[in-house]
């Protein structure tokens, strides 16, 4: 009884902790994305006002945009603004960053959401698949399988996709059209290739992950031991097993997920998705500092967020990594 | 050298393909001028993108070019810029990663704590805002490819040199007195170095995937100069005719990633089941 009550008393420092940890090396990459785009030859305001701007036009501009003060005045400012989710006027479309991610965000949440729930069953039936069956062809397929799926580049997966389904079949759409009024199976048929590509890209680190947890804890004297008991192999792994590699299989989950905010730059851009990671292509394309920056933080922390959870979970899940 | 010679001969059937595919594509990219049979820049077809010829082995691209003699010219800068940046990457990440360890500390938290920062920044996204601050130029796009992949072989290599530092013959050599270079490069690096070189090999994976991402995006390898990224990017209109154009690079970067990761799977020595 004391030892559950020390266990628990223990964890609520420890998630603290986790989340402290997470916020500093948010706030060190906010550092680092400031910096890197602070390297940017020649300002905004001269590249605003154009070649015939008068020194004293772009002078003024430059005092205007705050751009005649220091990096840290800088830095604190636009990190202030972000945090209250001000992220300053985008440079070429004239309009609050702030609105024109919101216009996109929705529809990359949407994508990924669909991805992930496409993806993560399939991931777990190959990578448990694979684990029991170990050593056999079924194993060596999905193997084989995975290792070059992981190694495929995203535009061949795609351009492939729209030239057996929207070419030759005619099936499916080859731009994805995303609008408010349009119907929900409107919409999912034209996301259908976008999400195929993106699942044919994410999938197979996902399982090669869960199949090497899984593997993993097949050795282990207790899975012997129901096995003795009579308990059948799929109530062995679905009972006993795969609660044991829940922190390692959220955790593969966890980093396949992060990598679809990669990979989606690639997929948006062939299928004309109207999506963040597109958004931040045409910013690097025309040089939107703010925009591009607003951009980056909102992948970083994406992927920060998911690592956290994935750490909770496992946290959770394992009362041992409590114990220090 | 050796060893990993008779291990290829020993080795099954799918093995000794990726391997070919491997070696292929290196010997091509070596050899592509020589062997390319039209110009690279040369107007040589009537036809925009025409079929599979004896004349044009793979059709001609969006300008009447020959597609073979762009693929291998194109060969060159994915496979060079590939293995310079991943090798450039590794010395980088060793470098740190032994420094780090032998000197521990506030070094190590330091260089960790800088590591972790630049690690939780996706590679393409670093990428990206490093080509939008910088520019894309070739000595550059090296440089942005090689800084991505510095902090992931930093991880795996600080892991691996933590292990070794705690031995007793890295102790034993502390004792003499050998200075911290020393110990890195005679004690340390040399029990490393294969899991290091399968962690070259990945990394080599990656940064020609990212720089034909970002090439394929318009933001990597700038014309006049194209590499097999750009190569599909601007055959990109052809894909509603199924053109060989712009198929033939997509499948050739696949082959190369596909075959160095199948290699270096294979090669890995015992894997633990």
């Amino acid at each position: 009884m004391s030892g559950a009550k020390t266990g628990k008393a223990s964890l609520w420092p420890m998630v603290a902790r986790r989340v402290g940890s997470a916020a500093l090396t948010l706030l060190l990459v906010s550092m680092v994305i400031f910096a890197i785009a602070g390297l940017l030859p020649g300002d905004a305001a001269q590249e605003a006002l154009g070649q015939s701007a008068t020194p004293e036009q772009v002078a003024a501009l430059r005092h205007e945009m705050g751009l005649d003060q220091p990096a840290p005045v800088r830095y604190a400012r636009w990190l202030s603004g972000m945090v209250q989710g001000d992220a300053g006027q985008s440079l070429v479309a004239g309009m609050p960053v702030g609105a024109i991610i919101a216009e996109r965000l929705p529809n990359t949440l949407m994508l990924a959401g669909m991805t992930a729930v496409l993806a993560v069953p399939l991931a777990l039936i190959m990578g448990i698949t694979a684990a029991i069956r170990r050593g056999t062809w079924i194993d060596r397929a999905i193997n084989l399988a995975s290792l070059s799926m992981v190694a495929l580049p995203e535009f061949l997966v795609a351009t492939v996709g729209v030239l057996i389904f929207s070419v030759k079949l005619m099936w499916l759409p080859s731009i994805a059209m995303v609008s408010a009024e349009a119907s929900w199976s409107d919409t999912l048929r034209s996301c259908a290739l976008p999400i195929l590509s993106l699942t044919v890209v994410v999938v197979a680190q996902m399982a090669r992950m869960t199949r090497a947890a899984i593997a993993d804890q097949l050795d282990r004297p207790y899975v012997e031991m129901a096995r003795l008991k009579g308990a059948s192999l799929s109530r062995v792994v679905l009972g006993h097993v795969l609660p044991n590699c829940l922190g390692p299989i959220v955790n593969a989950m966890a980093l396949s997920l992060s990598y679809l905010m990669g990979g989606a730059i690639i997929v948006e851009t062939i299928f004309n998705f109207p999506g963040l990671a597109s958004l931040m292509v045409n910013a690097v394309t025309s040089r939107d500092m703010p925009l591009l920056q607003a951009c980056a933080m909102i992948f970083c922390s994406a992927y920060l967020l998911l690592m956290l959870v994935a750490d909770m979970v496992a946290l959770l899940a394992n009362p041992r990594l409590r114990a220090q | 050298m050796k060893r990993s010679i008779s291990l290829l001969a020993g080795a099954p059937l799918a093995t000794r393909i990726a391997a070919g595919f491997v070696g292929f594509w290196l010997v091509l990219a070596v050899a592509g001028p020589w062997v390319a049979p039209h110009p690279v820049g040369a107007f040589v077809d009537q036809d925009v993108f025409s079929g599979l010829s004896a004349r044009f082995w793979l059709g001609s691209d969006y300008l009447g070019r020959d597609v073979f003699s762009r693929l291998l010219y194109g060969a060159r800068y994915t496979v060079f810029l590939g293995l310079g940046a991943a090798l450039l990457a590794a010395c980088c990440g060793t470098t740190l990663a032994l420094w780090a360890t032998l000197s521990g500390g506030m070094v190590d938290e330091i260089i960790s704590r800088a590591m972790d920062t630049l690690i939780s920044i996706p590679s393409k996204i670093l990428a990206l805002v490093l080509v939008a601050a910088c520019g894309s130029s070739l000595p550059l796009l090296l440089l942005i490819c090689a800084l991505t992949y510095v902090p992931g072989n930093f991880r795996i290599a600080r892991a691996l040199a933590m292990n070794l530092a705690a031995l007793d013959f890295v102790a034993a050599a502390r004792a003499r007195g050998e200075r911290k270079f020393a110990i890195a490069l005679h004690e340390v690096l040399p029990n490393m170095i294969h899991p290091l070189l399968a962690d070259l090999g990945l990394r080599f994976v990656f940064v020609v995937l990212l720089l034909s991402g970002l090439s394929f995006l318009g933001l990597g390898v700038q014309p006049p100069y194209a590499d097999l990224g750009s190569l599909v990017r601007e055959n990109i209109s052809g894909l509603t005719e199924g053109a060989p154009a712009i198929l033939a690079p997509a499948l050739a970067i696949a082959v190369l990633t596909v075959g160095t990761n199948l290699l270096i799977d294979a090669l890995k020595p015992e894997d633990k089941r």
